[in-house]
């Protein structure tokens, strides 16, 4: 039985985002409002049209009842999804599924952290372990960074790149996130970064150093969803999700000897759902806009490869020719991405699709490119092998 | 014939240049990593000692330490699950004095002749502590030594034994001192080691009917270099025939010390040739051996002394028995306190390191699964044990952000010969040396400390000796 598609079954009438960074002057209840009455303002309706929320965190705010407080919203369901740094596009999926079925007319997906009040300037967990249900602490604990190290290093190794040249591609993709960076107000990181910097930057997790890594941020972003019928009545320029795929690693690449660390099954099993239900058969052709999970450059190159934008182990061919830079033939992190936008962990999600939405709108202002027909989003949370991954295609009106 | 079946020794990796310490000191002293301890270093010995020998067929273990990390569990449980023993066996921690590891060998030679046991493994392991700029800081050293005592396949017997007690303070710890005491050097060397030591060495060899030229190798107790030369003279051997003490690249190693030595001497013992061994503390313990067949493989101490990393600073030696205080910056919040309820569930793939492996399609896995992770069987599983597996790199990490006695924090994906995969910490590793595809073995060290809860675990670290 082949299952239905969510193509053209759910539009996004209006987006916000609270501006991302280190937000000591903001509580999460400050990003919630922030974000979701630019949201209510932008799709033009009232608060209380809303029928039903999904809240996506991973540390903030822990119930879904934190959005009826902040937005003082009584009696309408509230679900909180934790999915580590992919709840913001879960939430989404959740969301849209949820109109789509026809049991709401209009929701919202809401996705925000408050990661800055707790003190540390990495997350505040203690890094999590490969076997997170391994209460006897076992199992290495293993900080972000240190995961994706490990396929770096394997990358590495795997097609015979020598060191300097690894680092030097993985530089580049941290020094054209800087630049986009620039040209997002609401980014966490604004400045430019030059080769050199980013390559001698102090080692965080060997190859990965300071400038391979996002930063620890605040933020919030919320998505209006309803069906296509019911949009038009708000407004012409409403986005379609033309396609998602949302996959689970069951931690094939921890235990079986014989799995390779140089691509993620959750990406392939989630960009094939997504591109059937979009109709995408060349996305390297069709694809004009991606907004990948960046969190560790690393991660950005895999999923070159993983998305279909580059062939396998040809993804350096394609970060040295700039073809994913803004002026590229499918510009990647348009907004900084997680690298410099910021990477408030259940907020990124709807941050990505916050930007492909502008994007098709025309409303990217510095950013705007010349042709957007097809957007894509890539959110992964977890660890290797253990990943939720999800991919989102939107796109207009047919 | 009770006798020793077969011995293994270990010697932590890492040295303290004594140069480091102070001004105008030479010389080494062995150095247990930031994860070692007496029961770690002694759970390796014992690894080595069970080369060539049938874990199986071991009915006793006797773990003898100055330094247990506990004061309230026993820590030969432990160290016999590491080993993968039997669980219907003796096990007994020996303590409190440098004697512990020769009444731990006597207890097991006794065993034995009285028959409730085939075969004892006997463990002795120390990391004492010596007060910084105290004379002990130069002269102490950490690691373990252990011999399966049985009465078959016996190469080198032991044929008599004589044991006095002495009461004395010489030298002590008190409960709740961290760091050795002893009384005014004079008194303790000639109330102590000089008066009591001679006393069984000199009945033993009264009741045998030998004489100091008799014996090929005379291996006993010293405090230092100098007092050991000296009680040789005083017992009436030549310095040929004494065993090197290994001060100034050992170490006095507690416990441990006279049967490492004996461990050294093993090495050189032929069919017939005559040891004496006499160890000291609170009293003394003396035995007469006699070497009947030769050792076959096996590590070396030898091997051990020269296999060594010299660590970078004496403040990295101050960190490593948390003497300074480092900060852990603010990156963080720290590891939660393990749950003993799920390591007491978890106790075999924890501490016996045993994974499955898949009755209906032969997957290797670890940890242990209810699902196959490849043919998807529930429940179709058998033990498997990975500790004695050797594995191969498969890719790795330094990781320079997270707090740890010895950054960087690196951290492995291996694959076992044999199959099956693991995500482990790796030790004992020069980050520099590291590379894909290098050869590991697993090592039973101590993660962390947390509310009174010594974590054990294993660890990868590259392969010590080459072949073997």
């Amino acid at each position: 039985m082949v299952m239905e598609s969510i193509k053209d079954k759910a539009a996004i009438i209006g987006m916000g985002c609270a501006k991302f960074g280190e937000r000591w002057d903001a509580s999460i209840e400050d990003l919630i409002v922030e974000a979701s009455y630019e949201a209510f303002a932008d799709a033009g309706i009232k608060p209380s049209d809303i029928q039903a929320a999904w809240w996506g965190t991973s540390f903030s705010a822990h119930r879904g009842t934190a959005i009826a407080k902040s937005l003082k919203l009584r009696g309408i369901p509230y679900t909180r999804i934790e999915n580590a740094c992919a709840a913001g596009l879960d939430v989404f999926r959740n969301a849209s599924y949820a109109v789509a079925a026809g049991v709401y007319d209009i929701v919202m997906a809401c996705g925000g952290e408050k990661l800055k009040d707790f003190g540390y300037s990495g997350l505040p967990v203690s890094p999590p372990s490969y076997a997170e249900l391994a209460l006897s602490q076992t199992r290495p604990t293993t900080p972000m960074p240190a995961q994706f190290a490990l396929l770096a290093n394997r990358y590495f190794y795997h097609y015979g790149i020598d060191y300097d040249e690894g680092k030097r591609a993985l530089a580049k993709i941290a020094v054209k996130n800087h630049h986009n960076g620039t040209l997002s107000p609401k980014a966490h990181f604004r400045r430019e970064v030059s080769l050199e910097t980013a390559i001698k930057a102090p080692m965080i997790a060997k190859p990965l150093g300071l400038y391979d890594c996002c930063g620890v941020s605040d933020g919030c972003a919320v998505a209006i969803i309803t069906r296509p019928e019911i949009a038009r009545k708000y407004r012409d320029d409403y986005v379609l999700l033309k396609g998602m795929g949302v996959a689970g690693g069951d931690e094939y690449a921890a235990i079986p000897s014989d799995f390779d660390w140089v691509h993620w099954e959750e990406n392939l099993a989630a960009a094939e759902t997504a591109y059937r239900e979009a109709g995408i058969t060349n996305p390297r052709e069709q694809i004009d806009i991606a907004q990948v999970h960046d969190c560790f450059t690393i991660n950005e190159l895999i999923s070159y490869e993983d998305l279909g934008f580059s062939p396998r182990g040809k993804a350096i061919d394609d970060i040295d020719s700039g073809f994913f830079e803004l002026d590229g033939g499918l510009p990647v992190n348009t907004d900084g991405g997680l690298k410099c936008f910021g990477h408030p962990i259940g907020a990124t999600g709807l941050r990505m699709v916050y930007e492909i939405y502008k994007q098709l709108q025309g409303k990217a202002e510095a950013r705007q490119l010349k042709k957007v027909e097809l957007g894509l989003a890539h959110n992964i949370g977890g660890w290797p092998g253990a990943f939720t991954a999800a991919v989102a295609i939107f796109g207009r009106e047919e | 014939m009770v006798g020793i079946v077969s011995y293994g020794v270990y010697i932590p990796l890492w040295r303290l240049d004594l140069g480091t310490v102070d001004e105008g000191l030479s010389g080494e002293r062995a150095i247990a990593n930031f994860d070692e301890d007496s029961l770690t270093m002694g759970v390796a010995a014992g690894i080595n000692c069970l080369h060539n020998a049938d874990r199986s067929q071991i009915d006793g273990l006797f773990l003898a330490t100055t330094t247990s990390p506990y004061k309230e569990k026993q820590i030969s449980v432990t160290a016999a699950t590491a080993l993968d023993l039997r669980e219907d066996i003796l096990t007994a921690d020996f303590g409190n004095s440098l004697r512990a590891g020769t009444t731990a060998l006597r207890a097991a030679i006794d065993a034995v002749k009285a028959g409730s046991a085939k075969q004892v493994m006997v463990v002795a392991a120390d990391m004492r502590l010596p007060m910084p700029g105290s004379d002990f800081e130069r002269l102490f050293g950490d690691g373990a030594v252990a011999f399966i005592i049985g009465d078959e396949n016996v190469k080198v017997s032991i044929r008599d034994s004589y044991s006095i007690s002495d009461e004395i303070l010489d030298m002590w710890r008190a409960d709740g001192d961290k760091f050795v005491r002893s009384w005014e050097g004079r008194f303790a060397l000639d109330e102590g080691y000089f008066r009591v030591l001679p006393i069984p060495v000199s009945a033993l060899m009264e009741r045998n009917n030998l004489a100091p030229q008799d014996f090929s190798q005379a291996i006993f107790y010293g405090p230092d270099t100098r007092r050991h030369r000296e009680m040789a003279e005083r017992l009436g051997f030549d310095m040929a025939q004494v065993q090197d003490p290994m001060f100034g690249s050992v170490g006095d190693t507690g416990a441990a010390f006279s049967l490492m030595m004996l461990a050294a001497s093993l090495e050189n013992a032929k069919p017939g040739d005559k040891m004496l061994l006499a160890s000291y503390g609170s009293g003394a313990d003396a035995f007469l051996l006699e070497g009947l067949k030769e050792f076959e493989g096996g590590r070396e101490v030898k091997s051990y002394v020269e296999s060594k990393k010299i660590i970078k600073s004496y403040k990295t030696y101050l960190r490593w028995r948390e003497l300074i205080e480092m900060t852990t910056g603010r990156r963080r919040p720290p590891t939660p306190t393990p749950s003993a309820s799920a390591i007491w569930r978890e106790r075999e793939q924890n501490i016996r390191l045993y994974g499955v492996k898949c009755q209906q399609c032969g997957t290797v896995q670890y940890p242990p699964q209810r699902v196959c992770v490849n043919c998807h069987a529930k429940d179709k599983f058998e033990s498997y044990r990975f500790s004695d597996k050797k594995a191969k790199l498969f890719t790795y990490t330094a990781d320079y952000t997270t707090p740890t006695p010895n950054p960087p924090m690196v951290l492995a994906v291996i694959n076992f010969e044999g199959g099956g995969r693991m995500w482990v910490y790796m030790t004992d590793s020069d980050e520099s040396e590291i590379e894909i595809g290098m050869p590991l073995e697993m090592t039973f060290r101590r993660l962390f400390t947390m509310e009174g809860i010594h974590n054990y675990f294993w660890k990868c670290m590259p392969v010590r000796f080459r072949g073997g």
